[in-house]
């Protein structure tokens, strides 16, 4: 093998040749799992996608760092499942660009944060963590009751990330501005249509309190108040598997 | 190409390349080096057959131990039950009473109450359970859905006005968006509201139609004396607890624009056991034997 290597050094072609085939081994063996992603990754049927409301506060969630401090990953570990609930699953990322798994807790996981608050605790919460608990070192997020939410390019959102693979049809990416409108506002007229594309079981409320205004407050809650609950995969799964 | 010669000085072989007068060593890479790189790889080799590993076409390679975390985590999760066996089926399954007497079990509901009242209630109602604005103190404050253990319970598997599809329902009605009430009489009636808690007196005759407005708008939900009714959720009026605070604004914003504050539902999150666990938790913490 040394004899080899020894012949391989003086030959300049040979040399660049052998490097080439060594390195892409090392490639090979890093992407070949991603060929047989589909295998690995859990089938789930009742899988939707974010609305673009959810999109948007999904945005603001990583505009504002959450990210740093909160992961939404619950590992296999008892501790973690007795405190957050069911272990998260790869399918519950499988529309999530990028995913926001996180690697750091400062704060709690939010893999199930959806429906463990009310909307007036997050936006009290958001607006200032220490009105509701007074040891929370979780910065005050003021400005997002005070901006209006831009949903004009929700639509280019939604087809940016049906161009990475997530179903959005050309309905939901057409409406998207209306939907987005519609989901925080129950009794206007756009919020009919957020059920027909999105399903009964969407969160159509007004999450920040304030009617008739769509804020940034209103799109980070409703991506909040959703948080675990695109697929009941992990509920079922942890009851058939332990039958 | 020179040839390859032993360098006097060094001992060691030259490469046999001479640039200049000048000789390149061939110092061999040290046995250490070379025992290292061979023990990694052998070790790498060894736990890709132990572990799972490699990807195959429609599955893959599950590795000698078997190791699974899915499988290991429910493993624990199951032996954490059996260890809680003593006092989880007791809990689940006997009557509040027997439990609240049972010095054993009232022993594990305050080890095990305050992680998880912290972990799940003291978000909204404080780690004391002594509330916050919006968010009543469960420690003191009479329950307003029923204070007895049972109720407690039921309060928290179903929530109060929460997706659940048997939610308790309450709603203090907007008088004032609504337009039920004038503006004066609103301000009649929170006068009235804080007069009744010391904080200022009231001429007979405003107390006489305070009492009047009172009875016609707000008697059916709290009650013609005001102190509250569990079966609409409506809270006592003449005591010292206020959920969203005790001053002349608040209470006449709450007359003005409604009130109508959620607690979500348990069930699903919580086992029923743990449920049972809380409610023998708070009624510990309010100090009542049920």
């Amino acid at each position: 093998m040394f004899k080899f290597h020894y012949r391989l050094e003086r030959s300049a072609l040979g040399l660049v040749g052998f490097i080439i085939l060594v390195a892409s081994i090392g490639g090979f063996i890093e992407i070949a799992p991603l060929f047989t992603i589909d295998e690995t990754v859990e089938e789930a049927q009742d899988m939707r996608v974010y609305t673009p409301l959810e999109v948007a506060g999904r945005n603001i969630y990583i505009r504002e760092g959450c990210y740093a401090c909160h992961s939404q990953m619950i590992r296999t570990l008892r501790d973690e499942v007795d405190r957050y609930g069911p272990y998260s699953l790869a399918v519950e990322s499988q529309y999530d660009h990028p995913q926001l798994w996180g690697s750091k807790r400062t704060g709690p996981d939010l893999a199930r944060l959806g429906n463990k608050y009310s909307d007036a605790w997050h936006t009290a919460h958001l607006y200032n963590p220490r009105d509701l608990v007074p040891q929370s070192k979780m910065p005050a997020y003021r400005w997002l009751l005070r901006d209006q939410l831009r949903t004009d390019d929700l639509g280019q959102h939604l087809a940016a990330l049906r161009a990475v693979g997530v179903p959005y049809t050309d309905e939901q990416i057409a409406n998207a501005t209306q939907d987005a409108y519609g989901q925080a506002n129950p009794d206007s007229l756009e919020a009919s249509g957020v059920t027909e594309r999105y399903g009964e079981a969407t969160n159509i409320r007004s999450f920040d309190g304030q009617r008739g205004r769509l804020t940034d407050m209103d799109a980070l809650v409703a991506y909040l108040q959703m948080l675990g609950a695109l697929t009941d995969a992990a509920h079922t799964t942890e009851t058939a598997e332990a039958e | 190409m020179a040839l390859k010669e032993r360098d006097e000085f060094s001992g060691q072989m030259t490469t046999g390349h001479e640039w200049n007068g000048i000789k390149e060593l061939n110092t061999p890479v040290p046995r250490l080096l070379w025992a290292f790189l061979a023990t990694l790889s052998l070790f790498a080799i060894g736990w890709t057959v132990l572990m799972p590993s490699w990807p195959g076409v429609n599955d893959y390679f599950r590795g000698l131990l078997g190791a699974d975390q899915h499988q290991a985590v429910r493993q624990s999760l199951a032996e954490a039950d059996v260890a809680k066996a003593s006092w989880s089926e007791r809990l689940a399954t006997e009557d509040f009473a027997t439990l609240a007497g049972d010095d054993a079990i009232m022993t594990v509901v305050r080890q095990t109450g305050p992680a998880l009242f912290g972990d799940n209630c003291a978000g909204c109602h404080g780690y004391d359970a002594g509330g916050n604005p919006g968010y009543p103190n469960i420690a003191e404050a009479p329950m307003m859905w029923g204070g007895d253990v049972e109720t407690v319970a039921e309060t928290i598997r179903v929530g109060i006005n929460s997706n659940h599809p048997e939610t308790r329902y309450g709603q203090m009605l907007a008088f004032g968006r609504d337009q039920m009430l004038a503006s004066a009489e609103i301000s009649a009636l929170a006068d009235y509201l804080v007069s009744l808690q010391g904080q200022k007196s009231l001429s007979a005759e405003e107390t006489e139609s305070a009492k009047t407005l009172f009875a016609d708008n707000c008697a059916g939900c709290h009650g013609e004396d005001g102190t509250g009714m569990v079966e609409t959720g409506a809270p006592n009026l003449t005591d010292a607890f206020w959920t969203y605070g005790a001053d002349r604004s608040t209470i006449r914003h709450s007359i003005y624009d409604g009130r109508q504050g959620t607690m979500p539902s348990w069930e699903g999150r919580l086992s029923s056991t743990q449920i049972r666990l809380l409610a023998l938790y708070v009624m510990d913490l309010r100090g009542a034997t049920p």
